[in-house]
């Protein structure tokens, strides 16, 4: 089991590794290769007004006219312990881990990021309960009761789940339990109070993108739980179950949940794992002040190195979920860590 | 190792070795093989049938792979039509495969479900670019009357068919180039009893009809006996015996085989308590091929191991008169001489 | 032969309670589908005594395995249709409500499958499964429990089964696995075991292990077999009595000696016919019977395998418009067959006996 989790350890860094040269990449060569200069790359940077030789200096402080393989070297030294940016008129630092300098907002990427993470934990995690409960319980009950009229209603709503995409729902939510109808049940979005202050007014924020967010991924762990269970019920072992005379309670939720969840376990991890790195629509959809909001909102100023940080933290959850989910599997089934 | 061979053999196989490599621990360093084939040695004669038999595990499956280059040998050679074909490129194996062909053990996964019949039995002909005089169709619907099925049923699809006419489609594909050599990988163990027989009647006559030369490969003591004209027997990645098929079931030496056919139930019940009192029960399992018994690999359940079979590996040489009966055992049982007075009459 | 008399069939239900330890009367599974109603079994009768063995021999879709689901209850009442009466040790199952029936199992009858591999749940070990098996029906703790599973893991010959008993199913050779599903099956000490092709899936040497342990268990528990299966070796070996079944209807019963020295149904002579084996001189050709087995939701009309029969125009044209009744007549065993048992004695005698026959 050691020898598992060292090497999935392993191949989770050189993981990140591969994904921190693609995302430098992605930042830095492939503008390079659509005609981008080092002008123009610091032009970005140092702002609209600055002159030409303003703009060719901070492009040599800058570094962007050092070969990539330095600009990359740089720039992952930088996320370990810190950078310092000459672009001309000063000097901004950025002390460890440096995720980026943002100039227009004129402060490190990272603290912004933490503090949006904090809002974007708080939708994931409450979103992932409210769906990992209502989607699982919804396919269990459908899969037993397979043709019934609770089984079609149900499968028909989780179609309609998975095709509506998050910004109509959001907005059909709004619409009817936020603004000037007669349910005004909740806020109408916009706001975040942090759980420390009070939790009360935390969950009432958060209620509504909560649910709509929980109803789009519920659709699908209903239909992979209803599929997964009917599949498991017809398993040899299940026969075995019940021929040694266990209630159908116990056949059921003891032989036949464990194998049905273990495929949904992974995926619940990778889920959870991409939705950390910002759960874009909704957020924007609420306009909660999450990682989602804070990427879109970099990319519509044009500024870059958020957008860099919100990927590369995007990604080390990712991996991280990849891990976490490979080694609760390596526990729940014994063959794969008894080989 | 092996007895003189005469070099019209159809296939000649020679201290055939296969060992899978078993990798732990972070590198991947390699701490050992699975010998799933361990220095086997045989040929087979144009027109005759070989069975190989033996349990799981005792490399027979594997065997039949190396056989059609399914696998590459990672020791000794296999020879076919005289040309040494053990390391070749799978480019220059191709317009071998037209001489040598498999058929497979589950007529339900051989099948792709998504082709029609008529797709799955000319596919050979498309494959190897092989004219043929009439159309591809006209050459399937008479392969598919060949083997007994309806040549109408051309354009259904395999989960129209039964078990039985499923095998049939398979034995009908490999039939298409008019293969030299035929390995079959358990051609009847997925079919009913009564469907078996068809099946095995049905080979019989393809043989007869065709001159095809078989290897096959099974589990089931009495299926072979029935098909083949030569058997041997594997246990561990080796041949315990080779020889006759009459001699081989009326005197096998090597105790395994004994062992193995006394084990066979008997569908007579009258006779039932005395095949129980005489019935040879192996102790224990089959050991892992990751890590055989030194010398001879079968010492472990024998009843009667000595030191020198720890000691010394048995070669596979003849052991009495009949030079074609060979058996690797240092203490084989040696058959009672018939008398004449009880010479079975001919059947 | 007197040993006819102790095969009469009883046809009616309702009879009242049967005297025999397992009887089933006229049992009849139907499942409906979108395609028609499949006649799984349809129907089947016998008896069992118990420290007796009932070999049930047939084909894939002659309704074997779905007879000894019934046994079990294990149907899904939503999907399957069952009539008749199940009559063990005095109780009417067919009639009974789930939990009786539920609390019957794995206690008074139990059963083994053909493959272990995939019949044990490979998330739990072995020794988790027996425990739990020995738990449902005996208020005992855990570590009493765990001394059981041992125990039983003893008995069936797996060596050091106290280290064993914590390992996961994978970790099992095939036979070992046979043999510790056949020690969950025993852990209750069930009165009715019924064994679904327990050695199939087996190497043959193994297989001969697991049928002697077999036997040796049922000498020490007294309880009844059944045991179902293809294979006629495999029955002559185990079984005091068979019943051939065809087309989900039971077409021949009686003792095993009966049945292999004088079969009365032409399914069984082809049965007899189509094996290999190695207590004969080889034929030269082994005689199959033409065809394939019949479909379950089309049956042929009357006699189910008539299609397959080279004496169906024999019996006046009743082969392809009335299904023979399980009848014994003339001094034979049940048989349904429109043919006469002197017609049947006669075909044999003449043409399949010197087939089989010893050199």
């Amino acid at each position: 089991m050691v020898t598992y989790i060292i090497r999935r350890l392993i191949g989770a860094v050189i993981l990140l590794f591969i994904v921190s040269v693609i995302i430098f990449g992605i930042f830095f060569v492939i503008p390079r290769l659509t005609g981008a200069t080092a002008e123009s790359l610091a032009s970005r940077y140092v702002g609209r007004t600055a002159s030409q030789e303003q703009v060719e200096a901070a492009a040599h402080r800058l570094g962007f006219t050092d070969p990539l393989p330095v600009q990359y070297g740089r720039w992952v030294k930088g996320i370990f312990v810190g950078a310092d940016y000459n672009y001309g008129p000063g000097v901004e630092h950025c002390p460890a881990p440096c995720l980026g300098y943002s100039f227009i907002n004129r402060r490190p990427v990272l603290p912004d990021i933490l503090d949006r993470m904090t809002v974007t934990l708080s939708l994931a995690v409450g979103a992932a309960i409210i769906w990992l409960f209502f989607g699982v319980a919804t396919g269990i009950v459908s899969a037993l009761r397979r043709g019934s009229i609770f089984d079609r209603s149900a499968m028909a709503t989780a179609l309609a789940g998975v095709s509506l995409p998050i910004f109509f729902t959001g907005i059909v939510a709004l619409t009817l339990f936020s603004y000037g109808t007669p349910f005004r049940i909740t806020a109408p979005g916009g706001s975040f109070t942090p759980i420390t202050e009070n939790p009360g007014l935390w969950a009432y924020d958060l209620i509504l993108p909560w649910i709509t967010l929980a109803f789009l991924f519920a659709a699908t762990y209903a239909r992979l739980t209803r599929a997964g269970m009917l599949e498991t019920m017809h398993e040899d072992y299940i026969r075995t179950a019940r021929a040694k005379g266990l209630t159908d309670r116990r056949t059921i939720f003891v032989h036949g949940l464990r194998s049905t969840l273990t495929p949904i376990i992974t995926v619940f991890g990778l889920d959870v794992g991409l939705l950390l790195g910002g759960a874009v629509l909704t957020e924007s959809t609420f306009s909660l002040p999450g990682l989602g909001k804070y990427a879109i909102d970099a990319i519509n100023d044009q500024d870059l190195p958020p957008v860099m940080g919100v990927t590369l933290a995007a990604t080390l959850f990712v991996v991280f979920a990849n891990l976490i989910v490979d080694i609760v599997y390596g526990i729940i089934d014994p063959r794969v860590r008894l080989g | 190792m092996s007895t003189a061979v005469s070099s019209d053999a159809l296939l000649q196989v020679r201290d055939l070795e296969k060992h899978f490599p078993i990798t732990k621990g972070l590198l991947r360093r390699k701490v050992g093989a699975v010998q799933a084939v361990d220095g086997v040695s045989f040929h087979v004669h144009k027109g005759e049938t070989l069975g190989l038999v033996g349990e799981s595990g005792c490399g027979k499956t594997t065997t039949g792979r190396l056989l059609t280059r399914l696998l590459e040998p990672t020791g000794g050679s296999i020879k076919f039509e005289g040309k040494d074909i053990s390391h070749v490129s799978q480019g220059r194996m191709r317009p071998l495969r037209r001489d040598m062909q498999m058929i497979f053990q589950d007529p339900f996964s051989s099948l792709n479900p998504r082709h029609t019949v008529g797709t799955i039995v000319g596919a050979p002909f498309r494959i190897q670019k092989v004219e043929t005089p009439n159309g591809i169709k006209r050459a399937v619907q008479d392969l598919l009357a060949l083997v007994g099925l309806n040549p109408e049923h051309y354009n259904r699809y395999p989960h129209e068919f039964s078990g039985g006419q499923r095998q049939r489609i398979g034995i009908a594909r490999t039939l298409a180039l008019r293969p030299k050599l035929i390995i079959a990988d358990e051609p009847v163990s997925a079919l009913d009893v009564s469907i078996q027989a068809q099946v095995v009647n049905l080979l019989d006559d393809l043989q007869t009809e065709l001159g095809l030369t078989y290897v096959v490969i099974a589990h089931d003591l009495s299926v072979v006996r029935h098909i083949s004209d030569r058997v041997a027997v594997m246990y561990l990645g080796k041949i315990v015996e080779l020889a006759d098929r009459d001699t081989l079931y009326a005197n096998p030496m090597h105790p395994y085989t004994n062992a193995l056919i006394s084990a066979v139930p008997v569908p007579d019940p009258v006779r039932r308590d005395k095949a129980q009192r005489e019935r040879i029960l192996l102790v224990g399992d089959v050991p892992s091929p990751i890590d055989p018994p030194s010398g001879c690999h079968f010492r472990t359940r024998c009843w009667k191991a000595q030191d020198i079979c720890a000691a010394e590996e048995p070669p596979l040489v003849p052991k009495t008169d009949d030079q074609a009966h060979t058996v690797a055992c240092h203490f084989p049982v040696f058959p009672v001489v018939p008398t004449q007075a009880s010479a079975p009459a001919s059947s | 032969m007197s040993t006819s008399t102790s095969f009469t069939v009883d046809r009616t239900s309702g009879g009242g309670p049967s005297t025999s330890f397992l009887e089933l009367r006229e049992l009849r599974i139907h499942f409906p589908t979108d395609d028609g109603v499949v006649h799984a079994v349809d129907p089947v009768s016998f008896r069992l005594e118990r420290g007796k063995t009932l070999g049930i021999v047939g084909e894939s879709g002659s309704g074997k395995s779905v007879t000894s689901l019934g046994i079990l209850g294990l149907h899904n009442r939503r999907n399957a249709k069952v009539s008749g009466e199940i009559w063990l040790d005095g109780t009417e199952i067919v009639g009974a409500a789930p939990d009786t029936v539920r609390l019957l199992r794995g206690k008074k009858m139990a059963m083994i499958f053909q493959d272990p591999l995939s019949s044990l749940h490979p998330y739990y070990s072995v020794g988790w499964q027996i425990i739990e098996a020995y738990r449902t029906h005996n208020k005992v703790s855990k570590q009493v429990a765990r001394k059981h599973a041992v125990d039983m893991l003893g008995r069936v010959g797996i060596p050091r089964p106290e280290r064993r008993v914590d390992d996961y199913p994978h970790q099992f050779s095939g036979g070992m696995r046979q043999r510790a599903m056949i020690a969950m099956a025993l852990s209750c000490d069930p009165d009715l075991l019924i064994a679904d092709e327990p050695t199939t899936a087996l190497d043959v040497t193994v297989q001969a292990q697991i049928l002697d342990l077999m036997r040796d268990l049922q000498a020490e528990f007294n309880s009844a077999l059944i045991i179902i299966t293809h294979d006629l070796g495999v029955v002559a070996e185990l079984a005091d009595d068979i019943l051939v079944m065809y087309g989900g209807k039971g077409i021949e019963y009686g003792s095993a000696r009966e049945i292999f020295e004088r079969p009365e149904h032409p399914y069984t002579w082809g049965l007899l016919g189509s094996m290999p084996r190695l207590d004969r001189t080889r034929t030269e050709r082994l005689i199959p019977i033409p065809g394939t087995p019949p479909s379950l939701i089309n049956l042929p009309s009357g006699c189910a395998f008539h299609p397959r029969c080279r004496y169906a125009d024999r019996t006046n044209g009743l082969s392809y418009t009335e299904v023979p009744e399980l009848v014994s007549s003339g001094g034979a065993h049940p048989t349904r067959c429109h043919l006469t048992a002197q017609q049947r004695r006669e075909y044999f005698e003449t043409d399949i006996k010197p087939n089989l026959e010893l050199a």
